[in-house]
């Protein structure tokens, strides 16, 4: 990769002499098996073949997952086919409600384990995991429990019916949650599943399938199949699947509509985003620093929603970037099981590669670079976290998903000419609008073609609120009343 | 034969059938067009068959009046397209008189279907200013935020209508779409043209903005590839597809992540039964967007 020499700018790091002692969250009592294959109908299975999941943070391998073959899908989905079947179609839906009851208050019993397991296999801060991803997860469960025996009144004048079998696929940036986001209201509507989960996550579906266990949730109800992308197709290309659900890649999304062409299988996708975070001049910008900062580097960045381009009105430019220079400079990138630690590790080498290039690509296309000035770790996945300045929409910085800590700022004279860059991709997941001014905020959110709009926040999940885009970033809701209709045959 | 100069009986008007396109009525770019006939074999019109670069230009037209569609207040839209059912209403007699000439209806079917498509008209009109509230709500997050979902228009969107009903069938896909605030190309079948441009007649006389509904007739196996591989085109809906042309068609519109959304073709009775008029013949060609704003003092 041929880039410019450029000394990323930095400032001098927040009063010296006070440092953050390591404050680890201790592991000894989280437990999991060296090897998993797969888990149907009801137990976990062995595979034919396994490969290595590491913890991105010290690279060291965690344990083995089976590779999931065409035979060992079909016998899953077999499996959830006969879940449908024998049991779950005929589970009484107030019955299968207290089933979500309970994976969810077990969800919350084993909440500090999976936090520390999602942690170690996926690199994301342990207060995020513990904060964010497995209340979130829990409170899914807890939600669409509710709607099982209400889905008579989800959606006026309509008769409801469930699908049968739902193949469902799911990235690495949150592993448990996205689980949780499929599983919980494939299940509340009165469907089966079979999950793969992402090849270098997919530890916490291994240990939410023994929840399932302990819940005794009906043999073949959900099972998992471990591998990665040609497992994944073996499950959406399976004759007897009847919904495909999909979050990841706009690229894999768009292979998975084209190969579905024609089979009458019902589809949703959660593709990619290139979200716009607009700053006027109007905003209350302390609180907007700290938006624009959990808009780009929460999870490393690794969200499809996260908010990487922004757009700062021209006026207040420079002061938006010298307090980013400074807050960048407060970062702290380390050891994801440390509790103070804000940025994890990058999730994989191949994506840590990706970053890297196009932090080049940054400075090859006339960018100025900032990253923060934290020392790295000598081990595992790390890069550190940096916004761009200077940045053209045509750069690939500003147009194309990076999926990692950078941040591409540009700027705007009017809110017409806001709207307009913020819609000028072909994404549509998120944008954040920061002002004052509740008018002025109303008719921006009106006009921003993204599915989620975040008015003086970013990055707020909830299990009540519809998330899911516009455009390329895919189609679907998940949460909410509206994450019902994926799953549901409605006639009316 | 005879002639006016031996009889002096009237020379009649025929009449022209172009396209619709962005609220005019220009003749196909390409020139063509196909000598429709009736069932005992006599010609009945050149009707237009529109090309690739027909349904391109209508795309366009489609795309500069979208947003300004979606941004009309919905009791607005909702007037308008009352207003189409109003125009179709003064017209009864004569689309009646279309479906019986050009169309080898019966005089009681083609009144049926006239009927049926007016109070179709009527009662997606009725939706726009409901839409939000039936299909939108406010999410109780766990959090200090006010959060809201509601629906908004999809886009531009292009419609195949059937080979059957070709007027309820096409106004019982064109009303729903529109009445969501999208801008719709509406392909219908070459042989429809007589009806379709009687129709685009009913639409340009009914304060609908230019370009909000603009009707083509053509060779699906013609216009259907060049849709599906569209950029610019939001989302697809199609009646009859054979499942060569769905493939076709999904696979085509994996490209942009196209909606497609795909139904099979009925008689012109079946079409005007209550269910194939719905709520949830709107909502594919819609999108839930969720707002939050945190609440504190």
């Amino acid at each position: 990769m041929a880039t410019k020499k450029q000394t990323p700018k930095t400032t001098a790091a927040p009063a010296a002499g006070w440092k953050y002692e390591p404050a680890l969250e201790s592991t000894d009592h989280v437990r999991f098996e060296k090897r998993y294959g797969h888990f149907i109908d009801g137990k976990f299975t062995a595979a034919k073949s396994y490969f290595g999941a590491i913890n991105p943070a010290t690279e060291e391998q965690l344990a083995e997952f089976g590779q999931g073959s065409a035979a060992e899908v079909d016998t899953a989905v077999k499996s959830a086919r006969r879940g449908y079947e024998k049991y779950w179609s005929k589970t009484p839906p107030s019955e299968r409600a207290k089933y979500l009851y309970r994976i969810a208050r077990l969800l919350q019993e084993h909440a500090r384990e999976l936090a520390i397991l999602e942690t170690m296999n996926g690199g994301k801060p342990i207060k995020e995991s513990r904060d964010v991803d497995l209340p979130l997860a829990a409170a899914h469960f807890f939600y669409y429990a509710g709607w099982a025996d209400k889905l008579q009144y989800a959606f006026g004048g309509a008769q409801v019916a469930p699908l049968g079998v739902a193949g469902q696929v799911i990235p690495w940036n949150f592993p448990l949650l996205m689980a949780a986001w499929k599983i919980a209201p494939a299940l509340a509507c009165g469907n089966t599943v079979v999950l793969k989960a992402a090849e270098t996550t997919p530890l916490t579906a291994m240990k939410l399938a023994e929840i399932f266990q302990e819940a005794d949730l009906p043999p073949g109800v959900v099972n998992f199949v471990n591998g990665d992308g040609r497992t994944g197709a073996a499950l959406v290309n399976h004759p007897d699947i009847n919904k495909v659900a999909f979050t990841g890649s706009t690229e894999v999304g768009r292979a998975i509509q084209k190969q579905l062409a024609g089979t009458g299988k019902r589809l949703t996708l959660e593709l990619g985003g290139k979200g716009a975070n607009i700053i006027f001049d109007d905003a209350a910008l302390d609180q907007a620093i700290e938006g624009i900062i959990s808009g780009i580097f929460f999870n490393q960045g690794h969200v499809c929603c996260a908010g990487s381009r922004l757009l700062v009105q021209e006026s207040i430019h420079d002061e938006v970037v010298r307090r980013l220079t400074h807050r960048l400079s407060t970062l702290r990138v380390g050891n994801p099981l440390d509790k103070n630690t804000d940025v994890g590790a990058i999730n994989s080498r191949a994506q840590l590669d990706k970053i890297e290039a196009y932090l080049g690509y940054g400075v090859e296309d006339g960018a100025v670079r900032h990253s923060a000035p934290c020392p790295l770790p000598g081990r595992g996945f790390f890069v550190a976290p940096t916004f761009f300045t200077g940045v053209a929409p045509a750069h690939r910085i500003a147009a194309d998903e990076i999926f990692g800590p950078v941040l591409s700022v540009m700027t705007f004279r009017t809110p017409e000419e806001a709207v307009a860059k913020a819609n000028a991709t072909p994404y549509g997941l998120s944008a954040g609008i920061w002002t004052d001014k509740g008018s002025k905020l109303f008719a921006v959110a009106s006009q921003l073609k993204a599915g989620v709009i975040w008015g003086n926040s970013f990055n707020r999940f909830d299990a009540t609120s519809p998330f899911g885009g516009f455009k390329e970033s895919g189609f679907g809701r998940e949460g909410g009343r509206q994450g019902l209709l994926p799953y549901l045959e409605v006639r009316g | 034969m005879k002639t006016p100069a031996q009889t002096n009986m009237r020379l009649t008007v025929a009449k022209t059938y172009k396209l619709f396109i962005g609220g005019a009525f220009p003749r196909t770019e390409s020139g063509r067009s196909v000598a429709l006939r009736n069932r005992s074999g006599e010609f009945v019109a050149n009707a237009s068959r529109a090309s690739r670069k027909d349904l391109r230009e209508a795309v366009v037209a489609a795309r500069k009046a979208a947003e300004s569609w979606a941004g009309r207040t919905a009791y607005l839209r909702s007037q308008i397209l009352y207003r189409a059912a109003e125009m179709m209403e003064s017209r009864r007699e004569s689309l009646t008189a279309t479906l019986v000439k050009a169309h080898g209806k019966t005089a009681k079917a083609a009144e049926a279907e006239v009927s049926a498509s007016i109070d179709r008209l009527v009662w997606y009109a009725g939706w726009c200013d409901k839409l939000t509230q039936v299909l939108g709500n406010q999410n109780p997050v766990a959090g200090p935020f006010f959060n809201m979902s509601s629906p908004e228009a999809t886009g531009v969107v292009v419609l195949f209508a059937g080979e059957s009903s070709p007027l309820l069938g096409l106004v019982s896909i064109v009303a729903p779409v529109i009445c969501g605030g999208n801008a719709v190309v509406a392909c219908s079948p070459i042989a429809h043209a007589p009806i379709v441009i009687d129709f685009a007649e009913v639409l340009a006389t009914s304060d609908l903005p230019a370009g909000v509904v603009n009707l083509l007739t053509g060779n699906r196996d013609e216009l259907l590839p060049t849709a599906a591989s569209h950029r610019d085109i939001d989302a697809i809906g199609a009646v009859g597809l054979s499942m060569e042309e769905q493939v076709l068609l999904e696979g085509g519109a994996s490209a942009t992540i196209k909606r497609v959304w795909i139904d099979t073709d009925r008689t012109s009775s079946a079409w005007a039964l209550a269910d194939h008029q719905s709520l949830y013949r709107i909502t594919p060609f819609l999108e839930v967007k969720t707002s939050w704003h945190p609440m504190g003092l």
